[in-house]
């Protein structure tokens, strides 16, 4: 069996007396889809940015086995390393696009800029890829010139995904992709989502508070309270079998359509 | 662990499961113990027992899609053995891809895929290129006779037969060795649970064995090579 993709080993984080990510370890295999579930203030955006290193953790680490096959403590990596890492063999989907793109800058652009930052120069080649992955997150061609400022809510989701996934990486954080979407747009990016996924066959990270949104893109979960994982498994059984209190409460909370 | 006996693929021993109810002042609802069964390649076992007595349970158990509560479930995994009650999830998403297939009674419908690409979608995962798997899920979709002209429409606006029927599709388009199969008749008019039995015998002429239940006394009789009664193993007398 290969090694574990990333390897997460008591990951704790404290704002004051309120203690955001407590004692959380977990390993993500190639491939994999890992949801994080809880409600608004369980810890599980704090937790996505610990892993992502955008927040230093009080202690604990995260290991991440790199391209060339060397796993490397992530804390240990160089600002530049890291950065170097963000933008090529990482992704990361907010629920707010403005955080993913540059909103002025043409759809084009804001897919051929994580090519050229990994030193991709052909201009040709650039736009090509561009729209190719437009094509792929259905934005139409005549679109490619436009900033991001003048898409709907939908459409910038997808460019966000376009711009992402560029590179090729190998693991994705996703924060709520759908989040504030209407439900049929929902249900587009969704679709799309599930099937990038298993393409390109992704390892994913991802947050949301939805479990319906859980269950479709994911094969385990997380599910955390006040900074602990209560319970953790297979995404079906999770929903189907909870056996946590709060799981239980999760799940039969959620209004069958 | 033991090892199963040659040709065996399933053997369910001393399985228990009681819900804890955390929502109602942590109720307990026992639904069965004392589990042991066991399924052999090209065999099919039905679970039969009124309404309640934990044959949905078993099967979901067995799937890894419910937590056992004590026993075990053995399931050969070529030269493994693996027991799904205590794998990790790891394990079991392993032994879903080519080991065990399941067909729920209700199909899960996932918003703008049409109904071929959802069987197609699971044939391709047991191994097939797209193109094969495509021709796989247009002859399970005739043999159980879905009108082509629904083939690429989502099934979430077909009825329950025809949802049903591309379920029975897709748990049929993979190359499981042993299929849960949880009334995938109950929705179906004569001429299509026909088609189903069809379906079964073939597979198990070809070795694969079978976990099912079914709530038609005709077709139980026809497909069972064995049945087991689940009311024996009810443990709603404890509560």
């Amino acid at each position: 069996m290969t090694a574990p993709l990333l390897s997460v080993h008591g990951l704790n984080k404290r704002y004051g007396a309120i203690v955001a990510c407590s004692d959380v370890s977990f390993e993500l295999d190639e491939g994999e889809a890992l949801a994080i579930v809880g409600e608004s203030g369980s810890g599980k955006t704090t937790l996505l940015n610990l892993v992502a290193g955008a927040l230093r953790a009080d202690s604990g680490d995260v290991v991440y086995r790199m391209r060339d096959g060397a796993a490397r403590t992530l804390s240990s990596l160089s600002e530049a390393e890291r950065r170097a890492l963000m933008r090529t063999d990482w992704g990361f989907v907010h629920q707010d696009s403005a955080r993913g793109l540059r909103m002025n800058v043409s759809a084009g652009g804001n897919i051929g800029e994580r090519l050229m930052a990994v030193g991709d120069r052909h201009y040709g080649r650039i736009r090509g890829a561009a729209l190719d992955w437009l094509a792929r997150v259905e934005i139409a061609a005549e679109r490619v010139d436009d900033p991001p400022s003048t898409y709907s809510g939908g459409m910038r989701q997808r460019l966000q995904i376009a711009r992402n996934l560029v590179t090729g990486p190998r693991l994705v954080f996703m924060d709520e992709p759908t989040g504030g979407l209407d439900v049929s747009v929902q249900a587009r990016l969704l679709d799309l989502l599930r099937g990038l996924i298993a393409d390109m066959g992704l390892a994913v990270i991802l947050v949301t508070h939805d479990l319906a949104v859980a269950r479709l893109l994911s094969h385990r979960m997380l599910v955390m309270k006040q900074g602990e994982v209560i319970e953790s498994g297979l995404t079906d059984r999770v929903l189907d079998d909870p056996q946590a209190p709060y799981t239980q409460l999760l799940v039969s909370s959620v209004l069958a359509a | 662990m033991s090892a199963l006996i040659p040709n065996e693929l399933l053997r369910v021993e001393g399985l228990a499961k009681t819900f804890t109810l955390h929502l109602h002042g942590g109720a307990r609802l026992p639904v069965v113990r004392g589990v042991s069964f066991s399924v052999a390649a090209g065999e099919c076992v039905v679970l039969a027992g009124p309404s309640g007595a934990g044959k949905s349970s078993i099967l979901k158990m067995a799937f890894g899609n419910y937590l056992a509560g004590e026993g075990r479930i053995l399931l050969a995994d070529g030269e493994r053995v693996i027991d799904i009650a205590r794998a990790s999830a790891k394990e079991i998403l392993d032994v879903r891809r080519g080991i065990i297939g399941y067909v729920s009674q209700f199909l899960r419908v996932i918003p703008r895929v049409g109904a071929i690409d959802v069987v197609a979608a699971a044939a391709q995962e047991s191994g097939l290129d797209s193109a094969a798997a495509r021709e796989r899920a247009a002859s399970l979709l005739t043999r159980l006779r879905l009108p082509e002209s629904l083939w690429s429409v989502p099934p979430a606006t077909f009825s329950g037969g025809e949802q049903q029927r591309v379920n029975v599709a897709r748990g049929f388009a993979g190359r499981h060795r042993l299929l849960v199969l949880d009334e995938p008749t109950a929705s179906l008019d004569a001429a299509n649970r026909e088609a189903v039995i069809e379906l079964i015998a073939e597979r198990k002429a070809e070795g694969t064995g079978f976990l099912s239940t079914f709530h038609d006394d005709d077709v139980r009789v026809r497909v069972a090579d064995r049945i087991v009664d689940v009311s024996l193993f009810s443990d709603r007398e404890a509560a």
